[in-house]
């Protein structure tokens, strides 16, 4: 895969070296495409959506429901299911406040799991009276599935899930668990963050009840973000937020909401980050998802032969670990490990990477992240290997 | 080779002055960096308005340890009113570096949890 050239950041230097991004877990680099669409937006068609009779605003709603259009295409999911929110985050507080907090009551319980990110724990746990449990994980990183069976009651109304875990890869078998869910009468939401931007993903084949996911992490702007959710689902659910745009019918009494999915839009939109996803929707297409799935296994494949003296988290298996690579160097410190690599161009995440639980659960406080995607190469792996070694020389 | 890790920070790291846990402390005060993680305890003995011991302890990166080491070393002997007014720049000299804006949270951990455990001592 030869993209490199497409995305323009890739050309400046860091520290006078080449600039080798390998934090894509955290963001994704933009292509000319993508910051183009945003470009030619402003410069023609910029107006408001869904309301103006003129021609601009008639374009501009175009483009912005084309882009909708494109994203449910892409994740297949229903068009009137896909609500564009401002991230993953937004998404899953959608459902917590939407439809959690109006169809639990007190003592019902949520299962969520320890390889979550923040953003699938916290929600939860704001919701008052409501129980939140946590599958644990088996000893190679990958989730206990097991446990499902021992914490999974009556009482469970929801069961939550990461697809791909943002710190040790691991790809969770989201089908078998909401199954689970499922045959307990429970609804099931995937946190796909981290799954949609590097693989195919089939939403209706997963069978999920909620699916959140980032633009910012597959080649589009940020803040944008979509929930995808069953339409009879949303049909039943209250307004997330009130206000213009998700109305059909204001009296200074009361009002009725509009149709779906713009009753979840309250305001106006985030027109040019729809616009800038949908081009990234587009080029992801145009490479293919099975492609970009392909390309991130082959450099995970040669990351983990070159790391050495390393310690690595999560599964070894490559038919289930996603383009991240979590490590540790012994007796030195994860901000250290960044600190230095980046004085040779290397940008690399660490600390808890917003999964303290998780990070905890290795008897760590943190850990140094690689993570890949469409633009790396071996080159850039190499470059990794070769400023850890600078690491090493430091501290030894 | 490298800018930011000097020779000082790793030797400060590796081998901290005054790290570890004091018996019956006049003061006792942990806090901690949310966006990195890293923690910091400072305890003092206090005689006389001046610190007349001090050790600190927890988890960090090279250079809030080596900024924790240096620092607990050069406020021994030092009064109170002395200390509260120490400035930021006391520890990038301390450490003879400069620092992004992303890595100074963790230089100024120590120094700010040494503050702390000052105006506690005031209060008791």
């Amino acid at each position: 895969m030869n993209v490199k050239n497409d995305f323009p950041i890739l050309k400046r230097k860091v520290n006078g070296k080449r600039l080798v991004y390998l934090d894509s877990a955290a963001t994704s680099q933009k292509p000319k495409q993508v910051i183009e669409a945003i470009e030619k937006y402003y410069e023609t068609s910029n107006a408001n959506v869904h309301r103006g009779i003129h021609e601009l605003s008639s374009e501009a709603t175009m483009m912005h429901e084309a882009s909708r259009e494109l994203v449910s295409r892409f994740v297949n999911s229903e068009n009137d299911g896909t609500i564009f929110v401002r991230n993953a985050t937004e998404a899953i507080n959608l459902v917590a406040f939407s439809w959690a907090k109006n169809n639990l009551k007190r003592g019902d319980e949520i299962i969520s799991s320890v390889m979550e990110h923040h953003s699938n724990i916290v929600p939860w746990q704001l919701l008052k009276g409501i129980k939140v449990k946590y599958v644990g994980l088996k000893d190679d990183g990958t989730l206990d599935i097991e446990e499902y069976s021992k914490l999974i009651t009556k009482k469970t109304k929801l069961v939550t899930i990461t697809h791909v875990s943002n710190v040790l890869g691991t790809i969770n078998n989201v089908r078998k668990i909401g199954k689970i869910a499922h045959e307990n009468n429970a609804k099931f939401l995937i946190d796909a963050a981290q799954s949609v931007p590097h693989m195919p993903v089939d939403f209706k084949k997963i069978d999920a009840d909620f699916m959140a996911f980032s633009g910012h992490k597959m080649l589009g702007p940020s803040g944008i973000g979509v929930l995808c959710a069953k339409t009879e689902l949303l049909k039943e659910m209250p307004p997330f937020m009130g206000g213009g745009d998700m109305i059909k019918e204001v009296t200074l009494k009361k009002s009725k909401w509009n149709q779906l999915p713009y009753k979840f839009e309250a305001g106006t939109p985030n027109i040019e980050g729809a616009i800038g996803l949908g081009a990234a929707v587009d080029y992801l297409q145009n490479i293919g998802m099975e492609n970009v799935r392909k390309h991130e296994i082959e450099l995970t494949k040669y990351a983990l032969k070159k790391l050495k003296d390393v310690e690595i988290y999560g599964p070894k298996d490559l038919k289930i670990r996603g383009g991240v690579i979590s490590f540790n160097i012994k007796d030195v410190h994860a901000h250290d490990v960044a600190g230095i690599v980046n004085e040779f161009g290397v940008a690399i995440r660490s600390g808890h990477h917003c999964a303290q639980p998780l990070i905890e659960s290795f008897g760590v406080d943190s850990a140094a992240r690689a993570s890949f995607y469409i633009y790396n190469d071996k080159k850039d792996i190499d470059a990794l290997v070769n400023s850890l070694e600078k690491v090493k020389e430091v501290f030894k | 080779m490298s800018t930011i890790y000097r020779q000082i920070i790793v030797d400060n790291y590796k081998n901290p002055m005054n790290k570890g846990r004091m018996r019956n402390p006049d003061v006792s005060v942990e806090d901690s960096n949310p966006l990195c993680g890293d923690k910091i305890r400072i305890e003092l003995k206090i005689k006389d308005k001046k610190v007349s011991d001090v050790k600190f302890s927890g988890k960090g990166c090279a250079i809030s340890q080596a900024a924790a080491s240096l620092l607990t070393e050069e406020i021994k002997g030092k009064s109170l009113k002395k200390i509260i007014g120490m400035k930021n720049e006391m520890i990038t000299s301390l450490l003879g570096i400069e620092l992004s804006a992303n890595r100074i949270m963790c230089a100024l951990l120590p120094l700010k949890v040494v503050k702390i455990a000052v105006i506690k001592s005031y209060k008791q």
